[in-house]
């Protein structure tokens, strides 16, 4: 009874210093591609090739659902607006939740599981197959070759995917409310022009999405890097990626929002 | 005065975490020279190739390849010396993402400031000497094996290795691509004037292009000599291994206790 009790704190321990072991290695791997990325920022030829594969092909996800989240959006929106009789704010309400929240935030968790699963299953599968050992061996350093072009390209395409995002989610509410619906089309406009900030709130946003662009790339990066060179091992690190990075969107977007828009 | 050998290994020991894989291994590997290690799957074989690539440190001992001491080189020094090394992984470990042309290309793409036209040229010829210049706008999904194989040992002699290193070269392949391979391994090896460690477990095939044989078992040297001394050998293990019998000194049975006690006295308990 006595062991089994010291077993079971031993083993909650083991767990919780082999998470903070991990914490540990990921940030020195953080550092690892900041010094490494000499190479993809001088042959930028291989940043852009990985910004096709991540960014271009996520395009249609984020296209298509960024147009879906702004038509709710603007069926929500003239629900609750018309009961006070302020339905032509509809822009102001559809353009303020993209831009500030819902364009980074829906943005990255698509680009996540579209890119990072992608990022973290192709590193992955390099390892298993002995690609990164080969081209150690080589002479050519995996991080900076194929690890840093990919977290660079993450971190760029992600602010663009979630501009994209908002941008088709203000046209979706526009066709919702003023085409559906038949809001004021002049003032859905002018209202929400007036009222967006360019500092406050797209500013902010792309801030945001910059953020979540470094975290995704970061985490995926690593577990794929960090993959147990199996087949097991890279579908359990896919899986991973996507979970870890999703609720470190969320638990980043608090943060974020609460030093961002203190109601000043 | 004698002269001194391209790859030498002194009294090298490496463990994993406390788990000792070698212990005590010697080697000296001449120029000119195509040396095979040979040994049954996980005795230290593949463990012996990254020691010399310095992807692993020896726990003791050390490894020297053209008079530098590998796990003593810093960063700069041990890519510098890698470049002048060919690695052939055992399942080619070559670039999915690339065509072969690029494989065997990457390296002078790397490290050379070679115009295009040149390396083209290059690439060919690299792929000539393995019998593969029509492959060179597949992508490695679409080559067999054996094709495989042959790619990847182009690119390993891309920037003309002092030192080549081959784990399992004949895993996997059928017979008339094992004897093209083992040709190859030969003749590249003569052609550069280079060095070549064939790792492997095919005494046949490897004992017709060697020079010189290591046997190893659990983490020693248990036998060494010229391809026809080990031919000849009476020693039981080299014997087992060269004529490829069941039992011998490496048992059939993994060790385990007597069949009697666990037959009778082993009952499995019920509840
Ligand atoms: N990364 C590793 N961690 C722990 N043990 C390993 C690792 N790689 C190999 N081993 C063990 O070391 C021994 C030698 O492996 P290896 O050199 O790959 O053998 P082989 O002669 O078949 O190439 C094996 O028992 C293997 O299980
Ligand atoms: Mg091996």
């Amino acid at each position: 009874m006595f062991t089994k009790i010291i077993a079971s704190i031993r083993g909650l321990g083991r767990r919780v210093t082999d998470r903070i072991w991990r914490l540990g290695f990921a940030s020195r791997f953080f550092l690892a591609i900041f010094l490494h990325s000499g190479t993809s920022l001088r042959r930028f030829g291989l940043t852009i090739r990985e910004i096709y594969f991540t960014g271009v092909l996520s395009l249609i996800i984020i296209l298509v659902s960024g147009m879906f989240v702004g038509m709710v959006l603007g069926l929500q929106g003239y629900d609750t607006l018309q009961r006070y009789g302020s339905s032509e704010a509809l822009g102001i309400l559809v353009a303020l939740s993209l831009v500030r929240e819902l364009g980074p935030v829906v943005a990255a968790l698509l680009f996540a599981s579209r890119a990072g699963s992608a990022i973290t299953a192709e590193i992955g599968l390099m390892k298993a197959t002995e690609q990164l050992s080969a081209m150690e061996m080589m002479a050519v350093n995996p991080i900076a070759r194929v690890v840093a072009p990919r977290f660079w390209a993450g971190v760029l395409s992600m602010p663009l995917l979630a501009a994209l995002f908002s941008a088709m989610g203000v046209f979706g509410g526009y066709l919702v409310g003023v085409k559906l619906i038949g809001v004021d089309e002049g003032s859905f406009w002018s209202q929400m022009q007036a009222s967006v900030d360019f500092r406050e709130d797209i500013l902010n946003g792309v801030i945001k999405s910059f953020v979540f662009g470094v975290i995704i790339s970061w985490i995926a990066v690593f577990e794929g890097y960090d993959a147990e060179p199996t087949a097991e091992g890279v579908s359990g690190a896919t899986t991973r990626t996507v979970v870890t990075s999703s609720l470190a969107i969320l638990a980043a977007d608090f943060i974020l929002t609460a030093f961002m828009f203190r109601g000043a | 005065m004698p002269v001194e050998p391209l790859v030498k290994i002194s009294n090298l020991s490496f463990a994993y975490d406390n788990r000792p894989v070698l212990t005590g291994i010697n080697m000296e590997i001449h120029r000119g020279k195509v040396v095979a290690i040979m040994g049954s799957s996980g005795c230290g074989k593949t463990t012996t190739l990254r020691l010399l690539g310095g992807q692993l440190k020896p726990t003791s001992g050390y490894v020297s390849v053209g008079g530098q001491v590998v796990h003593e080189l810093g960063d700069d020094a041990l890519y510098a010396l890698r470049r002048r090394m060919g690695m052939l992984f055992q399942f080619g470990a070559l670039f999915t993402d690339m065509s072969v042309y690029d494989n065997v290309a990457f390296q002078m793409r790397e490290h050379t400031d070679l115009p295009d036209q040149l390396i083209h040229d290059l690439v060919l010829m690299k792929l000539n000497a393995v019998g593969l210049r029509g492959v060179h706008h597949l992508m490695p999904s679409e080559l067999s094996g054996g094709m495989a194989r042959r790619v990847a040992l182009a690119r390993a002699i891309a920037l003309d290795p002092m030192l080549i290193m081959y784990d399992e070269p004949f895993a996997g392949l059928d017979p008339i691509s094992l004897s093209i391979v083992g040709q190859l391994i030969r003749t590249l090896n003569d052609a550069l004037g280079a060095c070549s460690i064939v790792v492997t477990h095919d005494v046949q095939e490897s004992l017709k292009i060697v020079d010189y044989v290591y046997f190893v078992s659990e983490g020693k040297i248990v036998a060494e000599g010229t391809a026809e001394e080990i031919r000849n050998s009476k020693a039981p293990y080299v014997h087992q291994f060269v004529w490829g019998e069941a039992d011998g000194p490496v048992p059939f049975q993994y060790p385990a206790r007597p069949y009697g006690d666990a037959i009778l006295r082993e009952v499995p308990r019920v509840h």
